[in-house]
């Protein structure tokens, strides 16, 4: 765990162990549960999430001058906004909350990396990404570089075409970024860390002034419905497939791959799938069925195997994008919409 | 496969195996690696545990395989099916293979062969006897080719040390037996790197996905001051030195390019890609749970040897990788190609029974373009 003085325990809040916080403070949860002088902290708490619920970052009004008395109601509205987003048991907010938060933090590591002046706030920075996400950031002339291999573990799951290794600085296996570069690379784990952290914590035993805010956060979570619509149009790349196998020409083995994990994806057979084949020019169709079969995972090590990704697709000269991909990742999400907020 | 070529390969290619001991090791942590062999007459055993050498020469012995790999990646148990093995990591491999480098020579050194009828033909898309579009290609291996693919080798381990800090004594490359070459890179940060980071080191060395954007072309606010400079390091000086040639020439190009527009510049990072880019095979390096030919074992498709290649440019393939013995044999050919292997010039054969050295037997034969007599 890390150290944290008080100004850094309320950029960083998930940081603190919050029974050891409360208990150091003088507090217990059910103080804040009964103690009507101490509801104001618990509304805090609740307008902490209604912000994170509606994609705002909450902001901290950490006043220079009152800071001894503000720093501590920072990191009490966090660790109260927990035990109620555990209370309501929503995880649809949990899961606003944890990115907003993680933004929140973000803006402060950036912050704090970027004053490599003050040399101990960039200390923190720097221990925060190597202690929690094993990055091991080293500071040269004015980027901040880490290895090509940490780079490629954190940025893999970024799909912006920026992010691909071959649009970054690289030289002697190291890659240069600027601190709003290295911040972003973990947004996504930041994230997931502060979800993991309220996913693990216990949940608290329900205190009579609780009860309205998390009724109220169970109303809240009501707003954020997600809605899936389908379409049963294939994606470019399967269609493509499809085509090739059509016309009689060859689809190399991952092509071949790409269709079968697809279409078995999507609910078809085995026996439906095979006559697909039936055009190629090596088709034997029991060495087809056999393939499919192992695919499936009926046959061999029971492995289903599953559609290969977007990204693999087109290092294998498979993906034939249009607009309508739309960002997806895998062809299997293709025509499948999320509307958020509908 | 006919039981004469079966009896002459599998004789040739044990006598290579029993006489060249010293050239097939274990690679390093044998015992974490996965073995794999396939013999001419049947199809792959793999998952095999192998120790060490000895034990290694018994399964040539016993076995007298085909092909032999081993995998690149290391497990706690390699000789469980794949989801039990416990992948701990894997040398980082490049396949630079001719084929992939299309080049005008290649159809001058190709034949087809008739999947149906055996027929094998010269620049015909069905086959001239029966008409039957499905028609194998058979390819000698040349010297141009091989040429081009040690270029490709030096821009290769060029990248991997300036670009990637990968020292040189870390990087073996290898013949690999038939048209091609496998790169491999040993104990470096990439060992633990799963397939799709891998991709993306494969990607970088290929030069694919660059925008322009990363060499100063910013879409919105095209400014020329930010564009790429020759003498800066990685790709934004390579691609520099590609399209501006000359320092006295980049303010000029710069405005043309502007004048040209951002798209215009798209198209020409995906063009700069053919030629600065290294040629490899993506799926390859990606690829964390292959088994490769073993280095000093014999490559069924030509009979030659994937041989460690320690000067590169010195490297003669047709000399120092055929090992099979000169003894003759007789052989009936239907090889329209020529050929060269121990500084000797063969074919074109016209379905003819000749007598000739057993290496350049096995090669064809290997190839699928003569028989034995």
């Amino acid at each position: 765990m890390i150290n944290l003085g008080q100004d850094e325990m309320a950029k960083y809040p998930f940081l603190a162990d919050s029974g050891q916080y409360l208990k150091d403070k003088g507090f217990t949860l059910e103080q804040f549960g009964t103690d009507p002088d101490l509801k104001l902290i618990v509304d805090k708490a609740y307008h902490r999430i209604e912000a994170a619920a509606e994609g705002k970052i909450y902001r901290s009004d950490i006043d220079e001058h009152a800071k001894d008395a503000m720093l501590p109601r920072e990191v009490f509205s966090f660790l109260l906004a927990v035990v109620l987003l555990k209370l309501s048991g929503m995880q649809t907010l949990i899961r606003r909350f944890s990115l907003a938060e993680s933004r929140r933090a973000e803006k402060f590591l950036e912050r704090d990396l970027s004053k490599f002046s003050e040399k101990n706030k960039e200390d923190l920075a720097i221990r925060i990404l190597e202690d929690l996400f094993s990055i091991q950031v080293k500071k040269q002339n004015n980027y901040f570089v880490i290895s090509v291999s940490d780079y490629l573990e954190h940025s893999i799951s970024f799909h912006e075409r920026e992010w691909k290794l071959v649009n970054r600085r690289v030289d002697a296996g190291l890659v240069f970024l600027t601190s709003h570069e290295t911040v972003r690379l973990v947004r996504k784990e930041l994230g997931s860390y502060i979800n993991s952290k309220i996913q693990n914590a216990n949940v608290p035993t329900m205190s009579d002034s609780f009860k309205e805010p998390v009724k109220r956060l169970e109303s809240l979570a009501k707003k954020f419905p997600t809605i899936v619509v389908s379409s049963t149009e294939y994606p470019p790349c399967i269609k493509h497939a499809i085509e090739v196998l059509e016309k009689g020409e060859n689809l190399p083995h991952s092509g071949r791959f790409m269709l079968g994990t697809y279409l078995l994806s999507k609910g078809q057979s085995v026996e439906q799938i095979a006559p697909l084949f039936k055009n190629a020019p090596d088709y034997n169709e029991k060495v087809t069925l056999y393939q499919l079969n192992h695919l499936a995972g009926s046959s061999g090590s029971g492995t289903k195997y599953i559609c290969p990704s977007c990204e693999k697709l087109k290092s294998q000269d498979l993906c034939f994008i249009i607009p309508e991909c739309d960002g997806i990742i895998n062809p299997l999400q293709f025509g499948k919409k999320k509307i958020v907020n509908a | 496969m006919h039981e004469n070529d079966l009896k002459l390969l599998e004789e040739s290619f044990k006598k290579y195996y029993f006489d060249h001991f010293d050239l097939i090791h274990v690679p390093n942590r044998p015992s974490e690696r996965e073995f794999g062999f396939q013999r001419f007459d049947s199809g792959m055993t793999r998952h095999l545990a192998i120790k060490d050498d000895k034990e290694l020469h018994l399964m040539l012995m016993n076995n007298i395989p085909s092909d032999v790999y081993c995998s690149n990646a290391c497990y706690s148990f390699p000789n469980l099916p794949m989801r039990e093995k416990d992948w701990k990591e894997a040398d980082l491999i490049f396949d630079i293979d001719a084929k992939d480098l299309k080049l005008d020579c290649r159809k001058d050194h190709t034949c087809n062969k008739c999947q149906s009828c055996g027929e094998v033909s010269v620049n015909s898309p069905n086959c001239p006897k029966c008409q039957s579009s499905k028609l194998e290609q058979k390819s000698v291996t040349c010297k141009n080719c091989i040429d081009i693919a040690k270029q490709e080798i030096k821009k290769l381990t060029g990248l991997l040390a300036d670009d990637f800090n990968i020292e040189r004594k870390n990087i073996q490359v290898y013949f690999s037996g038939n048209e091609g070459f496998h790169v491999y890179v040993y104990d470096s940060q990439y060992q633990k790197l799963g397939s799709r980071e891998r991709s993306e080191l494969a990607d970088y060395l290929m030069f694919r996905g660059a925008i322009p954007e990363t060499f100063g072309f910013n879409r919105y606010k095209p400014d020329r001051s930010s564009f790429s400079d020759l003498n800066e390091e990685g790709w934004r000086g390579r691609l520099s030195k590609h399209i501006f040639s000359s320092k006295s020439k980049r303010s000029k190009i710069i405005s043309q390019i502007l004048t040209n527009g951002y798209s215009s510049f798209q198209n020409q990072l995906d063009e700069a890609k053919n030629e600065i880019g290294v040629v490899i095979d993506p799926n390859v390096t990606m690829d964390i749970h292959r088994i490769f030919r073993l280095p000093g074992s014999l490559n069924s498709k030509s009979g030659l040897v994937k041989q460690k290649c320690d000067n590169i440019e010195e490297f003669n393939p047709f000399t120092d990788a055929c090992f099979i013995d000169d003894s003759t044999t007789e052989v009936l050919a239907n090889c329209p190609l020529v050929f060269n292997l121990k500084n000797k010039k063969f074919g074109p054969y016209n379905k003819e029974k000749i007598t000739i050295p057993k290496f350049a037997a096995v090669y064809m034969i290997c190839k699928g373009l003569a028989t034995s007599a």
